[in-house]
């Protein structure tokens, strides 16, 4: 079974022009974990993640998997599996010769094209010619290349955009597994709500900075808690929120009290007499604390 | 096997696995079969009579071409030179097009082996392309000959270092054209380049050059000029005026070696090694 590396930003920047794409930028990725590596479209995600391959060469830092830059990488492919965009194909060539080509390149048996293309679920296309593979198919076919060498670590990008919903819930499937390995996942999204379901460490960069960086609890944040109380006799309830001091609003389901406790609202409406109808804790959302995180400005 | 013959069976396979080789190599068997064909008919005729002097207002009395074989047989170079070239350019700008460089990187990251692998191996497939062409020229230029009564010279040695010469040619065009495509990674340019300066730029030039020695001297350095000299025969040479002397053949063959370095290693450093996004 493949073993994980450590994949180690430190300080990267990257200037294209006179503008930053990429901000010192540090953060450490460990094996047996998937993390989920976060910010709007435009934040740097990708140029971080071509430097860490040796795609683009970064304006100053280094990143590493297990302290060795890829391009030192003695077997890069058995190392590290890759899935960049959905479009590094010739159009003419079949899923078969596009992998086996890659697989002579890294001098890896020829049997693993049709193991990997079994394992995304493309056998059945395996003789297709690319060009005519829809979305869905490219992103398997990219991640059938990541496969190639039976990497100990996983760095994808955007692996989920294209997929259908069979899809999302078998890539999510699958990145628990390669973790339970014991592999190295990185998986960036610029949706929190697609791999929020698969993540367990989220790194969370916006206009090429990082903003954020924990387990994806820690956005779990509750600043402000809200509980949602309701009762036929409204009138009454508010009478007792107001005597008992707690603000509240009115809202679509109810009124929204300003306190993280419903026994206490429980106990206040049991004390004065009135019916609830409603009454439960609402949680802040992952998504409003990306937001933001990230400035809830962007567009996403 | 170490990383640089991988990546160079690796870069064979990308050859081979896409249609492109094949339908260059099929055009360029009739191209060349139907102008050697064509044209050892129309000159051997002429040369023995068959067809009349007069009907080519050549100013009358026998007209002599000089040996006919090799003139006919270098059709293979002279006018196929364009395919490897092409086939070149196009492996080389494709992986730019498709953004295939990321998986080839990802694979091989140290660049300049790949680039290493990708000329070895087209300098081969050229080579290769030299032979369809030279089975064109030779098979049906040199059967056409026979039939009009005229030695093919086929035991001929030199006949068989012409041979050798055009497909050493050949492959330093292929490597030329990988040079250009990574000089003009953008195909469609890159296609255009080939075209415009092998179909109509550079024939001009040369025979614009052929009228002055001195301009004729440099003449002799363009490409095309290098390659004729390589091969020691072409249509293009019988046709120039002024009596300059071509480059040797060895000289020519350095001509084009240095042309096809020269692109390789300007375009290494413009787009190859540069940032793949």
């Amino acid at each position: 079974m493949p073993t994980g590396a450590v994949i180690e930003f430190r300080s990267i920047s990257k200037r294209f022009g006179g503008v930053a794409a990429v901000n010192d930028l540090s953060f450490t990725v460990e094996p047996g974990r998937v993390t989920g590596f976060l910010g709007p479209n435009g934040a740097g995600k990708t140029t971080s993640l071509r430097i860490l391959l040796g795609l683009v060469a970064a304006s100053s830092g280094t990143a590493t998997f297990g302290g060795v830059r890829y391009r030192d990488l003695p077997h890069p492919l058995k190392t590290v599996g890759a899935a960049l965009e959905a479009a590094s194909f010739h159009p003419g060539r079949t899923a078969r010769s596009h992998l086996g080509v890659y697989a002579i390149a890294a001098g890896l048996p020829r049997t693993r094209v049709m193991e990997v293309l079994t394992q995304v679920g493309l056998a059945a296309h395996a003789a297709q010619r690319v060009g005519g593979y829809s979305l869905g198919m490219r992103q398997r076919l990219g991640l059938a290349y990541a496969l190639l060498g039976d990497p100990g670590v996983l760095v994808l990008d955007e692996p989920i955009n294209g997929l259908d919903p069979e899809g999302i819930r078998w890539i999510r499937g699958f990145l628990r597994d390669m973790a339970a390995e014991g592999r190295t996942v990185l998986v960036s999204s610029h949706l929190l709500s697609e791999v929020q379901q698969s993540v367990d460490d989220v790194v969370i960069i916006a206009r090429g900075e990082l903003v954020h960086l924990g387990p994806l609890s820690s956005l779990d944040t509750d600043a402000a808690p809200l509980t949602i109380v309701d009762s036929p006799d409204r009138e009454n309830l508010k009478a007792a929120l107001t005597a008992a001091g707690i603000a509240f609003s009115i809202g679509r389901t109810g009124l929204l009290a300003a306190t993280g406790d419903p026994a206490l609202l429980g106990h206040l409406a049991f004390a004065a007499g009135v019916e609830l109808s409603v009454l439960h804790r609402q949680k802040a959302g992952l998504e409003d604390s990306f937001l933001a995180l990230v400035g809830g400005g962007h567009t996403l | 096997m170490n990383m640089f013959l991988r990546s160079v069976s690796a870069e064979f396979a990308k050859i081979f696995t896409t249609r492109l080789w094949w339908i260059l190599a099929i055009v360029l068997f009739c191209y060349i079969g139907l102008l050697a064909g064509g044209l050892a008919a129309l000159f051997a005729g002429i040369q023995t009579g068959v067809i009349s002097p007069d009907a080519v207002n050549t100013g009358g009395g026998a007209v002599s071409f000089g040996s006919l074989p090799p003139l006919v047989y270098s059709f293979a170079s002279s006018v196929g030179y364009v395919f490897p070239v092409l086939i070149g350019a196009l492996a080389t700008t494709g992986e730019f097009r498709h953004q295939t460089l990321t998986p080839t990187f990802l694979a091989t990251p140290r660049r300049g082996l790949v680039l290493g692998a990708k000329t070895v191996t087209l300098v081969l497939v050229g080579a290769g392309f030299g032979v369809v062409a030279l089975t064109a020229s030779v098979g049906i230029g040199g059967g056409v000959l026979s039939a009009f009564g005229v030695d093919a010279l086929l035991l001929d040695s030199e006949t068989w270092l012409l041979v050798a010469r055009t497909l050493l040619a050949m492959g330093l065009w292929a490597a030329i054209g990988v040079g250009l495509g990574v000089l003009v990674p953008n195909q469609v340019a890159s296609i255009v380049i080939v075209l415009a300066f092998t179909q109509f730029v550079e024939p001009l030039l040369r025979l614009a050059a052929s009228f002055l020695e001195v301009t004729a001297k440099i003449g002799n350095f363009l490409p095309g000029a290098a390659s004729d000299a390589l091969v020691g025969a072409s249509v293009f040479t019988m046709a120039s005026p002024a009596g300059t002397a071509p480059l040797g053949w060895w000289q020519g063959g350095f001509v084009l070696l240095g042309y096809a370095v020269a692109a390789t290693v300007i375009g290494y450093a413009v787009s190859w090694k540069k940032d793949v996004t």
